[in-house]
């Protein structure tokens, strides 16, 4: 059979794509696959792992668990627009390097798009809104704790830190 | 780990939704897609053609109407819960949303959606058993309002035909007086529950619904019940079943704790409301 194909375009990270996909094509798969964004890692595939966590419209949310025909008309933000406008590293970024919170960094994207959109929410969390900010991120690492640090750090250079 | 292929319609208004779900018997409904999407990926479902009722205008309204609140087809979890009005008006809907999933799947997954997927380990059918609200259906014929009671016909089965569209659930408002409680216990935050409880007392009426326990939402009626006895007496109308999370016994000893513990907070609830 031949699969019917749908043209779809994509806002993300505030460039405009055109692309042709099947409609079964998850978001996850059209970022790395069609526009060659890679920094959005796949894990689990099924939602769990939280690896794929994407912004949409701000908020985050899985590329597994969307399929690319389904995102026109949103804003994404994927890891790689987290940068910078002049190329350093965003606040988040940053306290993940200065809070050693990676190790093989698979997870790591994932974590970079959910606390960027918690500390938008949420500009100073208490530790434990910290660690609740990253509960639906899986990382076999690192055993959490430097994260749940990022998290604190990012938002003292939110603030100015 | 990738969906079978499938046909794809996105229409623009809801007449044009129910017409392409009656022309394809195998069509499903999309929406947040945050249960729908892993069940096509580990092919445990494939349906010839998925109906994407995200461009659908007026869905995702959250709206008070007189006797309880109304939730639209599109309103995401997280809006759900954010609302005020509803955190008012009932206020066992915020509780247990807090309970569903993580908030990356509540910012996509609908309330509706979940409710319409029927599944017994998820925590809204249980709350809509509990509280006797209602889903309205578009369908072919016009549209009809499906009572909590005859919505949960079996595992992950729905009273919903095919060529049926849930447009909203209501949800009645908490009585003045009454009070409302959830609890849950997971083996991670976020996590299906091992077992969850929701409980609605009304001075002497006592009512807990049970989520994880049995095929369908169940709601045991416990008025009259000395408190330290209602755990038993739910036993009486369950049957837990041993799954890979938990055995029966294990199962039975959380129905028995968590009955107490969550009356016991409703009572408190009502007491903090008066």
């Amino acid at each position: 059979m031949t699969e019917e194909l749908h043209d779809v375009r994509l806002t993300v990270n505030g460039s405009a794509y055109e692309i042709r996909v099947p409609a079964r094509r998850l978001l996850s798969d059209a970022l790395r696959h069609d526009l060659g964004l890679t920094g959005t890692h796949v894990g689990c595939e099924h939602g769990v792992c939280g690896a794929c966590t994407i912004l949409v419209d701000g908020s985050p949310t899985r590329s597994c668990l969307m399929f690319a025909v389904s995102a026109v008309d949103h804003e994404i933000t994927t890891v790689e627009g987290l940068a910078n406008p002049d190329g350093s590293l965003g606040a988040v970024q940053q306290a993940f390097v200065e809070c050693h919170g990676l190790q093989c960094g698979f997870c790591t994207p994932g974590f970079l798009t959910t606390i960027t959109a918690g500390l938008r929410e949420n500009p100073t969390p208490t530790h434990e809104e910290a660690r609740d900010m990253i509960a639906g991120n899986l990382c076999r690492c690192t055993g959490y704790q430097n994260i749940v640090k990022a998290v604190e750090r990012a938002a003292e250079i939110g603030a100015g830190g | 780990m990738k969906p079978a292929p499938f046909d794809y319609r996105r229409p623009g208004t809801l007449a044009e939704a129910v017409a392409a779900l009656a022309g394809e018997p195998n069509a499903k409904v999309l929406a947040g897609g945050q249960s729908l999407v892993p069940l096509l990926s580990m092919r445990l479902a494939a349906p010839a053609m998925l109906v994407d009722i995200n461009g659908l205008p007026g869905l995702d309204t959250i709206s008070v109407e007189e006797g309880g609140v109304r939730v639209g087809a599109l309103a995401r979890h997280a809006a759900v819960l954010a609302s005020p009005d509803v955190r008012r008006v009932q206020p066992l809907v915020s509780l247990a949303l807090a309970n569903v999933a993580h908030a990356t799947i509540r910012n996509r997954g609908t309330t509706v959606g979940s409710l319409v997927h029927a599944d017994a380990a998820a925590e809204m059918p249980v709350v809509l058993s509990l509280l006797g609200g209602s889903v309205d259906v578009e369908g072919p014929a016009g549209r009809r309002t499906i009572p909590a009671d005859e919505l949960f016909v079996g595992p992950l089965e729905s009273s919903v035909h095919h060529d049926e569209i849930a447009v909203s659930a209501f949800f009645p408002a908490l009585a003045d007086g009454a009070g409302v409680a959830f609890e849950e216990i997971a083996r991670r935050h976020g996590d299906y529950a091992l077992v969850g409880a929701a409980a609605l007392v009304d001075g002497d009426e006592v009512s807990v619904g049970y989520l994880s326990v049995s095929d369908v939402p169940t709601v045991v009626d416990l008025s009259g019940v000395p408190i330290d006895e209602m755990g038993e007496a739910a036993l009486e109308r369950l049957e837990p079943a041993e799954d890979i999370h938990a055995t029966a016994a294990y199962r039975a000893q959380l129905v028995r704790v968590l009955t107490t513990r969550v009356v016991r907070s409703a009572y408190d609830h009502a007491e903090g409301r008066a």
